[in-house]
């Protein structure tokens, strides 16, 4: 002991973790915790020196690892809060989201890929081998030196097969079960057949042996199954995380006491208190308190509507000014937000009917195969009077070189190239035919608020003011988070207006600021309050005196909004604005956007039945919206994409998120994905091309190993290629 | 011919060696960041904590 103290320095409290330094590092960890936070902008080398050093410079953090590969960063850190993270990162201008690291499933995922990778690995040792003993063969090696390179290969080779091709003898079994031929029987039926007359002409000491086809097959299939895992694994992951992104928590009154708890554990009945800025975490009656609450997210309206006791609120909806008490009525599952999410979860289900490229290639190609393959085998049997080995031969052949070799992998690989360019745009495409389905549109419908704007509203009459008005106006902004009044004294400042001195200031919770200038009351708030007859656009009130004036708000424009609209129509789509808010602003917007199209006041019923409409009308429908308004129409239409600002049941419902700010992408991804959809079909052409030559050579039985060993990579690798060529 | 019997154990254990070295990776979780790995080794700054 007194070694160990005089070493150190110091009295310790645990000995035993200062005789194995590492213990100590564990116990420090298992005390602290991990965090995980989702970093959508990390990109590159920078940014992970970045974030760590950030990260390493807030008090309380052990360690802090970056995965560029999921966006994310893993912190190990004690009395720390997520928050004060985010915080710290936002600081060096980096975008951070807490995740629940409960909710990240990502073992199982992590745990099926690696499997498949270990498959690939072994498959792809196998077939090098087996493929320089081939070598050997086909440059005329004869009699026992063949039959040696022959057994040599079969040891390689069978133990390959039976490791490498579980996955697609599982999923054939699985097919067959329900009656049912996927593209896996016939790759299981030809790594079957291979092997089996493989080893029969071994043991016979025949001269063809297909053992290096049969692992070839299996490291090409594998390439392909990995690409589409690892795709769907990135995009599961990241959904999941967008899940996680709300860690919904309510603060619960306890005998006058607030206590913070999970949604799951609030009942209705429960006092619930929200504060300014807060999101309303249930369904409920105000008890207490008077406020604004923003309920664009849920209706599209980007002006504040007016609370106070008795009031009803539902979950979703953003309080602004003043603090407030609710009594819940429902409350996780029962609230109206689940219920919206459940009615979407009925639409999704007409989405998975949707019919891809790979699923209707199958559809002809499975038959075909097989169909070809067996006339060959009773053909040959005719022909030689019954010589079974022939004919067995023969159709192993035509097997293995029509097995959708470059089929299983001209999707996946096309899929991935693309998958890929679009994330890092800042699109995740969330559902595996979202890609295909965007490709097929005609009309874009977008939502206003929160889609096309970002909620944050600007001063549009400013200069319209005298500047000593405005700068009283700024000075009474100033005390308050209200959004408007957030707004108009960053303007006021942005214009180089001072604002004036006002005493006295008092916020009254959803009616406005009150103050004392120059001896008179001032206010600055909501209409009726000030004494003002309401505009028509979103605006502010001042009253000075008995002089009332209004300023009016237009929304701040999300950035790339332009662009995207721009690429949209240069390509030749409809583009449609459908929103829920008053007429003067939609048109406003619709014009500074150049739209044509537009409808305002629309309920969420009715944006339902407008998508559902132009579907009946034979167009493909992409629907870009954000709130829960929109939510229906996200699930009703042909493909859709939310920001991932918006909220979960919107995220859930649509195929596409957008992860960053910025807009631009979506014009971007339409292009994607039409030439992506092009790509799959040359590469169909491109595989199908190889079968036309090679078929015949198998039929009449010419096809050597060498020629199957050729047509297979070769149509893989052009594959391969032709999927890269995508910009 | 002699020499097949050196040559083929040869290179058979070359590729064994090859995936032993391929599982290892595998098994010491290398393939979890890809991408971060790639920009890792194009930082200047001492990692004090590299990934255990």
């Amino acid at each position: 002991m007194a070694v160990v103290e005089f070493e150190h320095g110091g009295l310790v409290a645990c000995p035993a973790c200062v005789v194995v330094p590492a213990a100590r590092d564990l116990a420090a960890v298992a005390a602290a915790g991990r965090l995980m936070l989702s970093l959508p902008a990390a990109h590159c080398a920078a940014c992970i020196s970045t974030v760590e050093g950030a990260l390493a410079a807030v008090p309380g953090v052990a360690s802090s690892r970056v995965n560029l590969t999921m966006k994310r960063v893993s912190v190990e850190a004690a009395g720390v809060s997520a928050a004060d993270l985010v915080a710290a990162l936002a600081r060096v201008g980096f975008e951070a989201h807490e995740l629940d690291a409960g909710l990240l499933s990502a073992t199982e995922t992590d745990r099926q890929g690696r499997d498949l990778l270990m498959r690939l690995g072994v498959a792809f040792f196998a077939m090098m081998n087996v493929m320089l003993l081939s070598v050997a063969v086909w440059s005329g090696a004869e009699g026992a030196t063949r039959d040696m390179f022959h057994w040599i290969s079969a040891a390689i080779a069978v133990p390959t097969v039976v490791f490498c091709g579980q996955p697609f003898f599982r999923s054939a079994a699985a097919g067959l079960r329900v009656g049912r031929f996927g593209m896996d029987f016939p790759i299981s039926l030809a790594l079957v057949l291979a092997s089996m007359i493989s080893v029969f002409e071994t043991i016979k000491s025949g001269h063809h042996a297909y053992f290096d086809a049969a692992v070839m097959l299996c490291f090409f299939l594998l390439l392909g199954r990995y690409l589409d895992h690892r795709t769907r694994a990135v995009a599961r992951s990241a959904a999941e995380e967008l899940a996680a992104l709300e860690v919904p928590r309510a603060m619960v009154l306890v005998e006058g006491v607030e206590v913070v708890r999970a949604i799951s554990e609030v009942a209705a009945g429960d006092l619930v208190r929200v504060r300014p800025g807060g999101r309303m975490p249930v369904d409920g009656v105000v008890e207490a308190g008077a406020s604004e609450v923003d309920r664009s997210l849920l209706t599209g309206e980007s002006l504040p509507v007016f609370v106070g006791a008795g009031s009803t609120v539902a979950a979703g909806e953003v309080n602004l000014t003043g603090p407030l008490t609710l009594r819940v009525t429902a409350a996780g599952r029962d609230s109206s937000l689940h219920r919206m999410a459940d009615l979407v979860a009925v639409a999704e289900g007409a989405k998975t009917k949707y019919t891809t490229l790979a699923e209707r290639a199958a559809r002809y190609y499975s038959p075909l195969v097989h169909l070809l393959s067996a006339s060959a085998f009773g053909y040959w049997m005719w022909a030689t009077a019954g010589d079974l080995r022939f004919a067995v031969n023969i159709s192993a052949a035509v097997l293995i070189i029509t097995c959708p070799c470059a089929l299983g992998l001209a999707v996946p690989a096309v899929v991935t190239s693309a998958s890929g360019r679009l994330f890092r745009k800042g699109l995740l495409i969330k559902h595996g035919t979202a890609l295909e389905r965007l490709a097929e549109v005609d009309t874009v419908v977008f939502d206003k608020t929160g889609t096309l704007t970002l909620g944050a509203p600007e001063v549009v009459d400013l200069a319209a003011h005298p500047v000593g008005l405005v700068a009283v106006a700024a000075g009474l902004a100033a005390a308050s988070s209200h959004p408007l009044a957030q707004g108009l004294a960053a303007a006021a400042r942005a214009q180089g207006i001072a604002a004036a001195e006002i005493s006295d200031l008092r916020e009254v919770p959803g009616y406005g600021i009150e103050g004392i200038w120059r001896g008179e009351v001032v206010r600055l708030g909501r209409a009726d309050w000030c004494g003002a007859e309401p505009l028509a656009v979103t605006a502010t009130y001042l009253r000075v005196g008995d002089a009332v004036r209004g300023f009016g708000f237009a929304d701040h424009l999300r950035p790339g909004a332009e662009a995207a609209i721009a690429a949209l129509k240069a390509q030749g789509l409809r583009i449609k604005l459908i929103s829920g808010d008053v007429e003067a602003a939609v048109a406003e917007l619709a014009a500074r956007l150049g739209i044509a199209d537009w409808v305002a006041g629309a309920l969420p019923a009715q944006k339902l039945a407008l998508v559902r409409d132009l579907t009946e009308a034979g167009q493909r429908v992409l629907m870009v919206g954000d709130g829960l308004n929109d939510t229906a129409a996200l699930a009703v239409a042909h493909v859709s994409i939310s920001p991932a600002t918006a909220l979960d049941a919107a995220r859930v419902a649509s195929d596409i998120v957008l992860l960053g700010q910025d807009m631009a992408a979506i014009g971007d991804a339409v292009r994607i994905a039409r030439q992506a959809t092009r790509r799959m079909v040359e590469n169909f052409a491109i595989s199908a091309g190889y079968n036309v030559i090679a078929v015949p050579l198998a039929l009449i039985g010419s096809a050597t190993p060498l020629a199957a060993a050729l047509a297979m990579s070769l149509s893989s690798i052009s594959v391969s290629l032709n999927a890269m060529r995508l910009k | 011919m002699q020499i097949l019997s050196v040559l083929i154990p040869v290179s058979l254990a070359l590729g064994g060696a090859g995936l032993i070295g391929f599982l290892w990776a595998l098994s010491s979780r290398q393939f979890e960041d890809p991408s971060g790995d790639a920009n890792r080794i194009l930082m200047k700054d001492w990692d004090e904590r590299p990934k255990r």
